[in-house]
């Protein structure tokens, strides 16, 4: 019983992160109809934007302390961050505590910039090529920007801690009675989770409720009738692109207290992301959420001791297993629509 | 010719001469200078070019014509390696048993792959061959271990002993074709050029010169036509009472085998298996070969593949001392901010340039390497004013 | 058809000079031109560094890169000479090898077995390398030197920790001086019994591939020799990035110690996740929940941040050693490029060293001489205090560092700090021990590819 809830509360969290980068791939892919092989470098420049902002919070001026020694028994270096000439020690430290919080922030401009940008100079010249073409531009684009990142923060995992209020567990199993200690989750985990659901209903609510989300849908459906209606319907594109990268960005973001962020985590996501966006359906934001849930709870059910007893390496297929009887028992995927990505 | 019609039989002449001659060709530095960096015309690199241009161009017979993208290719790639191996380990050092074994292995898979994926069709078929390569891939990594030695892969070890071989105690066996040693060959010196014949390269080349007849032949026969029906509009052809589920399985097991031959080849030519070959991003690379150089063109491909296998086994190489040795005659201070500027496009950023390539390709040349060769032909007979020559050395892509 | 395998770009030097100009092909054959593969004619000797440029490891590759081209100016005479004053064998005098410069190629693995091996035979084929070096996983060092073996070169193993490089696959033409699994299990058990006690109940998460296997089989046997229970082991896919749903179970299990049998990024996840769910302020049958990871790295260490403050481990080396070798090569790593040396980058140079002297006394670079050379050599003064290079297995043996997660760290650096040295007969085991692949292993003849 523990166990079970324990890991139905794993694959909420893992399946919020799913959700989260699916989300923004189908509002491009799905929606746009653009192949963007590039989904999971975006998600990766997300996590490094907090890594960018903890490093400019702890730019720091060097003093040399006389009484210490470093490796080579010259006299230490002692870095002073700025913001504690600024703001005094406990403040400074406070800031540079909630980096990871405060780089939702920055993320939010930087990565809609970004995503306005890719889709200006690269992806708008694409809409009409073949999916090909798409595959291999946005593949060449990931890698390029996977290298930059490289070539300035290294191949090595980067430690951004979340803030210390939230480190350590909640006792889920103490507030249902159970045993202390038997059910117990991470907070930061929980505010994940909490942060997935609140993009995701936003998201969705601003596609139902206003009247731009409207016309994106319509869009969507019959691009050349919504333009003979005399509305501009790339610059909304253009929009929603921006507003894809920006929320691949924030799951990035808030990604990075769990997994310390390195340049490849995109690539590792990109595949994943691709098969939840398609047993989801194609062109449909809510299959994709569900998907990603899905494919979640049943990962984490899969890694379970007991399971594996039974079926040595089932956890090493169960995504890619559960994909194939979705897809051979679901034409469409769960909730995919008719004719989109079909040919 | 052969069956060819005369465009057709003078693409397949000169790309029988490129092959044969790539010892010479791709060694056109001189030992000892700086350029020799570039030089590609070691056998190793040789078998590469043209195992992995077999790969692609039985790749290119199920995406060029039919437009199904499978992202799972690979597999078939790894299995036939994994058959052939366990061929030499257990029966025989001849590599001919063991390709062929490694081509069947790899067909049947293919035809349980295809026959389930095959019932969807555009992206839906591509998450699903996908999804078959990763548990392939996931499972020769982990739990099959026994069977596919895991993270280690398999080689040939002292403790082989082949059914039809008579090794000596504690001898290695070595990959041959009846007798003859893979990695034997002569060095052949003009002055101070090297240029190494290797007899493994020679057999390799002559099956993919085989697998590109045979692509032509496709190419050019009723059921390439049929294929290609398949691209164009799949209902139309439904509608007129035909069935596309049997040319398409039949062109997805074509190119199983031929990725199959593939790992055969790779195997015959050095005696290693290992899982990552059927990791998605070697699936994800015959992709890009194939549209690199131009999918649904014949010799595209093999160019794609090249060029990819080039960059991997060549700029990779390049180092900082290579590079200071190279600009050494310049003043100090230029000499430091041309290397600053090159550095991070070679040796460990040798992926960067991948991806700029990649990009640039399909922006600029968007009917891949093919187009840029087609474009420059056509600027050279403008500048000679002569419309007759009919020197193309590609073919017209197939749409 | 004669049988030659390789180029020889010394030898190719020389002849052009004869033939310069000379538009006639001369042919070379092995039996007449050369005595072994790239043997090395002209005045200067190439070696192929074989380190992962791009992927996950490339940092740590990097690293052994530098400690490659520190090594090759030490030989060559030029900076302070490093640990090649400290070395207990004086064969090597500066002036490169054998009186013959060393120059060398470099190439990326990828880490990846076939892009290694790619690479290693370009730098076989292309560039005449005669010993090649380098790597940062066990599947690369395997397949890397099976081919080494059947050319005829060389391969000084780099960073490779599983049993099987000098166990169940172990080679003729390869010799590993970093340490294993096995060391690790004999070394970190006493010490974990000492500090947590001897009735601990183990829960093992361990990465699903031949390294993982042999780490858990080491540090499961050592440990339940000491008296612990291991309630569970659980294998976790390699490509596996978040791991709560392997840690979540951990404590519902009655385990009070968790062996992360993971490394590079698997490690860093693993831990961070491990700490994220609070198992380290956990009480279980009245004791203090315990983590613990085999094998530590200071450049995954560094990934892993905060986390790793007091968690037990080992290690091949560290820079905070203060021998005189270990102080003399932090010394003239640091002053060469600002920070010090991680111990990936140590093995490495101590591996070039041990090449370039066991051809010195050899007095020449047939592999076979070189192997002749190496096997049962004894020596002092790299860092790790006396070490055999046994001749069955051809596997170095020497003390162990069980170091732990330092609690307050001066600099980037300071992250481990060393509890105990463990002695080397404490680690040693024999040549046919079970866990290195029984009688059955076997090295096999040296090969010089002639």
């Amino acid at each position: 019983m523990e166990a079970i809830i324990l890991q139905v509360l794993n694959g909420l969290d893992k399946g919020s992160a799913y959700a989260l980068i699916a989300l923004g791939l189908t509002l491009i892919f799905g929606t746009l109809g653009v192949v963007n092989f590039a989904h999971g470098a975006l998600f990766m420049i997300g996590a490094f934007c907090a890594v960018t902002l903890s490093r400019i919070l702890t730019l720091s001026r060097t003093v040399v302390d006389e009484t210490q020694t470093d490796f080579l028994g010259n006299p230490l270096q002692v870095q002073v961050p700025y913001v504690h000439d600024w703001f005094g020690q406990a403040t400074g430290d406070a800031i540079i505590d909630w980096a990871v919080p405060l780089s939702i922030l920055f993320a939010i401009p930087v990565m809609m910039l970004i995503g306005v940008v890719m889709e200006r100079g690269l992806i708008k010249h694409f809409y009409k090529r073949p999916h090909a073409d798409q595959i291999l531009v946005t593949f060449g684009l990931a890698i390029v920007l996977q290298e930059i990142i490289k070539y300035y923060y290294g191949a090595n995992p980067i430690p951004t801690p979340a803030p210390e209020a939230f480190t350590g567990s909640f006792d889920f199993g103490a507030m249902l009675g159970l045993d202390p200690n038997v059910v117990i989750y991470p907070y930061w985990r929980i505010i994940y989770f909490a942060f997935a659901a609140v993009i995701i209903g936003a998201v969705f609510a601003f596609l139902q409720f206003t009247t731009f989300g409207m016309v994106v849908r319509a869009g969507m459906a019959d691009r050349e009738t919504v333009q003979l209606l005399g509305i501009n319907i790339d610059r909304r594109f253009t929009i929603m692109f921006g507003l894809a990268a920006a929320v691949a960005g924030l799951a990035g973001v808030m990604y990075t207290p769990i997994n310390s962020p390195n340049y490849h985590m995109g690539m590792d996501f990109l595949v994943l992301s691709f098969v939840v966006v398609v047993v989801g359906g194609m062109g449909s934001l809510p299959g994709a959420v569900l998907a990603g849930f899905l494919l979640g709870i049943l990962e984490s059910f899969a890694s379970m001791r007991e399971v594996l007893e039974v079926l040595p390496g089932i956890n090493q297929i169960i995504i890619y297993l559960v994909a194939i009887i979705i897809l051979l028992t679901r034409p469409r995927g769960l909730m995919g629509r008719k004719g989109v990505m079909e040919d | 010719m052969l069956g060819l019609d005369k465009k057709d039989f003078r693409l397949l002449l000169i790309v029988i001469a490129i092959t044969l001659l790539a010892p010479f060709i791709l060694n056109p530095f001189p030992e000892g200078s700086g350029m020799a960096q570039f030089n590609a015309g070691y056998p190793d690199l040789m078998q590469r070019f043209v195992i992995y241009g077999i790969f692609a161009i039985g790749f290119n017979i199920l995406f060029g014509l039919t437009g199904y993208l499978s992202f799972g290719h690979a597999a078939f790639l790894g299995v036939g390696s994994y058959a052939a191996i366990w061929m030499m380990k257990l029966v025989t050092l001849n590599v001919i048993p063991a390709i062929i074994l490694g081509v069947i292995i790899a067909g049947l898979f293919a035809l349980a792959v295809g026959y389930i994926s095959l019932r969807r069709s555009g992206i839906y078929f591509s998450i699903l061959t996908l999804a078959f390569a990763q548990m392939s891939y996931a499972l020769a990594y982990s739990v099959l271990t026994p069977i596919t030695g895991g993270e280690t892969g398999l080689q040939i070890k002292a403790t082989d002993s082949p059914l039809l071989s008579n090794l000596e105690p504690g001898q290695i066996g070595r990959a041959n074709l009846f007798g003859m040693d893979m990695r034997a060959g002569f060095d052949l010196s003009f002055g101070d050029w090297l240029f190494t014949i290797n007899a493994g390269y020679y057999i390799a080349a002559v099956f993919m010169i085989l697998a590109f007849y045979l692509s032509i032949r496709i190419f050019r026969s009723p059921f390439g036509t049929m294929l290609r029906a398949v691209k164009s509009n799949q209902t139309r052809m439904y509608y007129t009472g035909l069935n596309a589920r049997p040319y398409t399985l039949a062109a997805f097991v074509i190119s199983g085998m031929y990725a199959g031959l593939a790992g055969g080849l790779l195997v015959a030519m050095d005696t290693q298996a290992g899982p990552e070959r059927m990791f998605w991003t070697a699936s994800g690379e015959v992709v890009l070969m194939t549209i690199l150089g131009g999918a649904g063109t014949l010799i595209g491909p093999v160019l794609g593949s090249g060029a990819i296998k080039y960059m991997e086994n060549i700029l990779s190489k390049i180092n900082k001392d290579i590079l200071h040795e190279w600009f050494a005659f310049m003043p100090d201070g230029l000499e430091d901010f041309i290397i600053a500027i090159v550095y991070p496009f070679i040796g460990k950023g040798w992926h960067l340039t991948l991806g700029l390539i990649f990009m640039a390709v399909v922006i600029f040349l968007p009917g891949g390497l093919v187009e840029g060769g087609q474009r420059i032909g056509r600027l050279l007979r403008g500048k000679k004013a002569n419309p007759n020559d009919d020197k193309a050395t590609q073919s017209t892509p197939a749409e | 058809m004669s049988k030659t395998d390789l180029t020889r770009r010394g030898l190719l030097k020389t002849s052009a000079i004869a033939g310069a100009g000379v538009a006639l092909p001369t042919i070379f054959t092995a039996s007449s031109a050369a005595a072994f593969t790239n043997e090395p004619t002209g005045d200067t000797v190439t070696l192929g560094f074989n380190v992962p440029q791009t992927g996950p490891y490339a940092d740590e590759g990097a690293d052994e890169l530098r400690a490659y081209e520190l090594a090759v100016e030490h030989l060559n005479g030029g900076g302070d000479g490093g640990m090649m004053n400290t070395f207990s064998s004086n064969a090597l005098q500066g002036n490169g090898i054998m009186g013959k410069k060393v120059e060398y190629v470099t190439g990326d693995t990828q880490t990846k077995a076939d892009a290694a091996r790619a690479s290693a035979k370009s730098m076989i084929e292309k560039d005449g390398a005669v010993m090649i070096t380098g790597g940062s996983s066990s599947g690369v060092a395997v397949a890397v030197q099976a081919l080494c073996q059947e050319a005829g070169v060389i391969f000084m193993a780099g960073l490779t920790h599983s049993n099987d490089t000098t166990g169940k696959d172990r080679k003729a033409n390869g010799f590993r001086h970093f340490f294993n699994s096995y060391m690790s299990g004999a070394a970190l058990a006493p010490v974990l019994a000492n500090a947590y006690g001897t009735d601990r109940k183990a829960y093992h998460l361990t990465a699903d591939y031949n390294w993982g296997y042999t780490t858990e089989e080491a540090v499961r046997a050592s440990t339940e020799a000491m008296g612990w229970e291991t309630v569970a082991a659980v294998k976790t896919p390699l490509t596996q990035t978040d791991f709560s749903s392997y840690i979540a179970p951990v404590l519902q299990s009655g385990a009070d110690t968790l062996v992360l049998n993971h490394y590079g990024g698997n490690m860093v996840n693993s831990l961070t996740n491990a700490v994220q769910f609070g198992l380290r302020d956990k009480q279980v049958n009245g004791k203090d929940f315990q983590i613990v990871v085999p094998l530590y790295s200071r450049l995954m260490a560094k990934g892993a941040g905060e986390n790793v403050k007091g968690i037990f481990g080992s290690t091949n080396w560290h820079w905070s050693l203060q021998d005189e070798g270990s102080k003399a090569f932090v010394k003239s790593f640091g002053t060469k490029y600002g920070f010090p040396p991680s111990q990936a980058a140590h093995t490495c140079y101590v591996q070039a060293m041990l090449y370039a002297d066991a051809v010195e006394r050899a007095g020449s670079f047939n592999p076979c001489a070189v192997v002749e050379a190496l096997e049962g050599f004894e020596f002092d003064g790299m860092g790790n205090g006396p070490t055999l290079y046994r001749a069955e297995d051809h596997q170095c043996f020497k003390d162990v560092l069980v170091v732990k997660g330092k609690e307050n760290p001066e600099s980037e650096f300071d992250l481990l700090e060393i509890v105990e040295v463990t002695p080397v007969d404490q680690v040693t085991y024999a040549p046919d021990h079970p866990q290195m692949g029984g009688a059955d292993a076997t090295l096999g003849e040296c090969n010089d590819g002639a």
